[in-house]
């Protein structure tokens, strides 16, 4: 039976466990921090010196860890492309301004364990030779700021922050910067305008690669919350060691955040790839079934921005076999294992890891309508396809919701999604642009008969046709 | 007073451009590896940069080449392709009949659908193939235009860009003919007062941030910003303030579509009836490169012209609408002699005459650094001849970081080469107000200045016994003149400035002079004839090429080297 694997919420909720510094010293807070600058350099076959910092970015890029943000990317060849060579100073920013529509996971850090993040930043700044770093806090989590603001002067107290951290000579600074509420700030370059104090808008790559031209135009790393977590454990651990949780390429833990028509919604942490969909929405440890009565219709799988998979879905998935040779496995929707890897293959992705479980109540044009309309709201209006399409899709999925369908509006939906996908300066586009295209096509019959229903209703006289 | 040296470095071969082999619809050309950015800094040519060299245009509308690139309308998106390599021996893998294997730009996730790349800021590489006719970008062309068009008013008939927008002329070249859009549209503040000469439609906008990185990044003045979000993206001044600097109205030029309209111009003409006239901006010693648009003998409008050794693409608000006095009403129009109407050949032959008999140094000579080299030219030929002082009028004020000028001559530089004025302009005028008062000079000469206001005034000015005036406008000088010969506008003749960085600039005639006037160089050519000091000339090439040849600052400089945008003398 599959069960959590506790790492980075190892103690968040246990009882008696609080967000202060004392507490999470006594929980072996902080020991990777000495571990890391106690770490010796290492020399290699070819007769070069790693240096201790180096040592410390191999161990995160031999753990695998990916990104837990979204995108999934290796954040150890994130790492290795910041310009080091470029005489300018490097900044670290994390990114806590988790804003995907069902993504809670990030404030279970935040609210309940601040420390682990903090730890996680100074050991991730020192092994990049960071003097600088910034957290980019969600507006709307202003306790998460506090929080944060008291273990930074906790730490800073403690001497595990500030001018010569533990005796070791590297000096750090933190601050806390609070977001004013818009999604796209969580686009790491958009973030880094809003940082700036900027509107936040995305910049264009190339040139604007934050890994050289980032904050103040400076090489920057910019990480999750969840993911500057894992380096603390990645240290601790060791990454050979850390690799084996999880399943290859898709190593270590991660938190889902379960949303939507299960019984028992909520976040669990998970080894990669150990637990299918199937398993985190029915399992008696995640999501415990649907309420009775109901079946399955749809599950997005990695925040309102990834494709959605239709109930009965098959994929599929590229498999080594017992001979080694890759071979392609018939895979039911609920069989897919919950990692990077699979779901990407399943034509969706993980992202934010948010499922969000929809049954046969749902209206599946109400639904997207739901969703559109917060890309609509969000959209940050600097380039054209996302500006002018973004609202162009809610504005239709809103008459379709309000007695204006047509049956030509499935059409009409795609057409509007498929010139903004690919064609923006930042994956906002995409956001936008794949729930309207995965819901629309596979629930074009719904759209279908939602429009046909409406120009009946209106051909007889039953709806007043002021939308046309 | 030319600090040139006097023998010139030897000279050395520019290094060679490094080119880059790539391939644009099919066809293979080389480009420079690097090209200007909008700073002029060497940077990374771009698909944008390429496809230009190769002829084949990109549609855009946030790009500008002088500014600093957005990337946001995605109007040049192109499709495009680079050589595969062979991820073991790192060496391009090839077809079977040799040549490169290229991999088109495909979506990640998608790897059946075309992936554009916004040519204005991605960098070309070695083999590269880009396609700007391909059917995948005609389709991202068509699909932003699409866009773009959803929420536009489609007021084009009550429009003041009309006939010079991008997004009629683009919707004509690449867009479809019908819209899907079913919606109600966005609406927006409309004739939103952003300063004193600048109205916004932001319906019309299409929010590529031209005005926002023009005011901020060239004229330094962070005026402009985006309010709202989304498709509700509105342009507007910082709240409370204005939008005011001296050159806000650079950004009408630059706003691809009818969103920034001038006060000054707006619904004054439409602009296919315009006539288009090469000039130069008179209003200061930077001689900004314009175009004078007219119709009909009226000037409607400057503009600035393209000139990258002189004003780039921009001009300040004051010289853009300081041409409304070449129309004025109370223009002189007609050759008096001690105050009657006469004629021109009356009027010369007396002037002629007296110039002959007029003893040496009984004749000064004040010219206006306003004239023509050529007429400066002119006037030098004849001080030489009757042995007169001369001087020009200096017209300082303040200078600011980009275009103004403290000097608010057009032709300080003329006036100095041509040998009218010392490097000190009006130097000398205290010694001609000296030299009427003592009765030595006695014929004054003056050429578009009111000398009442530097020095020698309405009393003095009754002393000399011969005032031979020559002016556009009325003023106490020429309510004095005994002959007044009225002069043309630089608009209503052709000739040339010099900079005051010795850029030698030629404008144009856009109108008709007034009445009776005639440019100035042609009577004073006939004077400089009648005197034997200069040849008749007939033409201002012919006139511009005998000067060059006579003032050593303009040696080998010929009229017809001077091309659109002039050439750079030592000063």
């Amino acid at each position: 039976m599959p069960q959590e694997h506790r790492l980075i919420l190892k103690h968040a909720d246990q009882p008696g466990y609080t967000p202060d510094i004392e507490c999470y010293i006594r929980h072996g807070g902080y020991e990777a921090l000495r571990k890391a600058l106690a770490t010796p350099g290492r020399d290699l076959p070819d007769g070069k010196k790693m240096s201790s910092r180096e040592v410390i970015r191999d161990e995160v890029l031999k753990s695998g860890l990916r990104g837990r943000g979204g995108a999934g990317f290796s954040a150890g060849l994130k790492w290795s492309f910041v310009d080091r060579r470029s005489g300018k100073p490097i900044y670290l920013i994390c990114n806590a301004d988790e804003s995907e529509p069902g993504t809670f996971k990030d404030r279970q850090i935040l609210h309940k364990d601040p420390h682990q993040l903090v730890e996680g930043m100074i050991i991730s700044c020192w092994a990049n030779d960071v003097k600088l770093a910034y957290i980019y806090i969600r507006g709307e989590m202003p306790h998460g700021a506090r929080l944060l603001n008291k273990a930074l002067d906790e730490a800073r107290a403690k001497g595990f922050l500030g001018k010569n951290i533990l005796g070791s000579g590297a000096d750090l600074e933190i601050h806390v910067h609070r977001g004013a509420g818009a999604y796209i700030c969580g686009e790491e370059t958009g973030l880094i305008e809003s940082l700036e104090g900027k509107r936040p808008y995305p910049r264009i790559k190339p040139p604007y690669f934050p890994a050289v031209l980032g904050l103040y135009m400076c090489p920057t790393i910019v990480n999750n919350v969840e993911t500057l977590c894992h380096v603390r454990h990645i240290v601790n651990m060791g990454g050979a060691e850390y690799a084996k949780l999880g399943t290859p390429n898709n190593t270590g833990t991660r938190i889902i955040s379960l949303s939507g028509d299960v019984r028992k919604p909520g976040y669990f942490e998970v080894e990669v790839g150990k637990v299918t969909l199937g398993e985190v929405i029915y399992n008696e440890s995640f999501g415990g079934g649907l309420k009775p009565g109901r079946t399955l219709k749809a599950i997005i799988p990695g925040g309102s921005s990834s494709k959605v998979l239709k109930a009965g879905e098959k994929f599929k998935l590229r498999k080594k076999g017992a001979d080694g040779q890759m071979v392609a496995v018939d895979t039911d929707l609920l069989d897919l294992p919950y990692d990077f890897d699979s779901l990407q293959q399943a034509g969706t992705m993980s992202g934010s890891g948010a499922v969000i479980v929809m049954d046969d109540t749902r209206e599946i044009v109400d639904v997207l309508a739901n969703v559109s309309e917060f890309y609509a709201h969000e959209s940050c209006g600097q380039c054209t396809p996302c500006r002018e399409g973004a609202l162009w899709m809610s504005k239709a999925l809103h008459r379709m919701t309000t007695g204006g369908g047509r049956s030509q509006d499935a059409d009409y939906l795609l057409h509007i999604a498929q010139n903004i996908q690919g064609r923006t300066i930042c994956a906002f586009g995409e956001a936008a642009a794949w729930p309207v295209l995965s819901f629309v096509k596979k629930f074009k019959d719904d759209f279908v008969a939602r429009g046909k229903a409406d120009e009946e209703a209106r051909a007889k006289g039953m709806i007043p046709t002021a939308h046309h | 007073m030319s600090n040139a040296p006097t023998t010139a470095p030897a000279p050395t071969a520019p290094p060679p451009v490094e080119k880059i082999r790539i391939k644009v619809d099919g066809r293979e050309i080389d480009v420079p590896k690097m090209m200007p950015d909008w700073q002029g800094k060497l940077v990374p040519t771009t698909m944008l940069q390429a496809c230009q060299i190769a002829a084949q245009e990109v549609p855009h509308y946030c790009y500008h080449p002088k500014l600093p690139i957005a990337g946001n309308c995605r109007m040049c998106l192109v499709e495009f392709g680079t050589p595969v390599m062979d991820p073991a021996t790192k060496k391009p893998v090839v077809n079977e009949d040799g040549s490169p294997k290229i991999a088109r730009s495909v979506l990640p996730y998608e790897p059946g659908t075309p992936r554009g790349a916004i040519a204005c800021a991605t960098p070309i590489s070695p083999g590269m193939e880009i396609y700007p006719s391909s059917p995948a970008t005609k389709q991202m062309r068509e699909a932003v235009l699409e866009s773009l068009l959803i929420n536009h008013p489609l007021d084009c008939p009550i429009c003041d860009q009309a006939g010079e927008c991008k997004l009629q002329e683009y919707s004509v070249q690449h867009g479809q003919a019908a819209s899907r859009f079913v919606e109600p549209k966005v609406h927006k503040p409309k004739a939103v007062d952003l300063g004193p000469r600048i109205v916004l439609d932001d319906e019309r906008c299409v929010l590529c941030t031209r005005c926002i990185r023009f005011t901020r990044d060239v004229a330094g003045d962070d005026a402009l910003g985006i309010v709202n979000r989304g498709s509700y993206n509105t342009i507007s001044a910082a709240p409370g303030k204005q939008f005011d600097n001296n050159y806000t109205l650079n950004t009408v030029d630059i706003c691809p579509v009818g969103a920034l309209t001038s006060k000054d111009f707006r619904f004054k003409m439409r602009v296919w009836f315009l006539k288009e006239t090469k000039s130069v901006c008179t209003s200061c010693s930077t001689g900004c490169n314009i175009t004078i648009g007219s119709r009909e003998n009226v000037i409607h409008r400057y503009e600035p012209r393209d000139n990258d050794a002189v004003n780039a693409s921009w001009m300040c608000d004051a010289g853009r609408l300081n041409y409304t006095w070449v129309g004025r009403a109370d223009r002189l129009q007609e050759v008096r002699v001690r105050g009657e109407r006469s004629t021109w050949p009356v009027a010369l032959a007396q002037i002629t005459e007296h110039l002959r008999q007029a003893a040496e140094g009984s004749v000064a000579i004040i010219a206006s650094a306003r004239q023509t080299t050529e007429e400066l030219y002119l006037l030098r030929r004849l001080a030489v001849r009757l042995g007169a002082i001369t001087d020009a009028v200096e017209r300082e004020g303040e200078a600011d970081r980009l275009l103004v000028s403290a000097d608010r001559n057009p032709n300080s530089q003329g006036a100095r080469l041509t040998g009218i004025a010392y490097t000190e302009i009006g130097i000398s005028i205290p010694t001609i107000a000296d030299g009427i008062r003592a009765g030595r000079i006695r014929t004054l000469v003056v050429f578009g200045e009111d000398v009442t206001k530097v020095g020698i005034d309405a009393a003095l000015l009754a002393k000399v016994e011969t005032l031979i005036v020559s002016d556009i406008l009325p003023n106490a000088t020429t309510a004095a003149a005994h002959y007044l010969l009225p002069g043309c506008a630089h608009a209503e003749k052709r000739g040339t400035f010099i900079n005051g960085k010795g850029r030698v600039q030629k404008f144009m005639k856009a109108v008709e002079p007034r009445g009776d006037a005639r440019p100035e160089w042609e009577f004073l050519a006939e004077v400089a004839k009648a005197l034997g000091t200069a040849d008749g000339f007939t033409t201002i090439e012919g006139l511009f090429n005998r000067m060059a040849s006579e003032v050593p600052a303009l040696a080998g400089v010929e009229w017809s080297k001077l091309g659109d945008t002039g050439v750079t003398v030592p000063v």
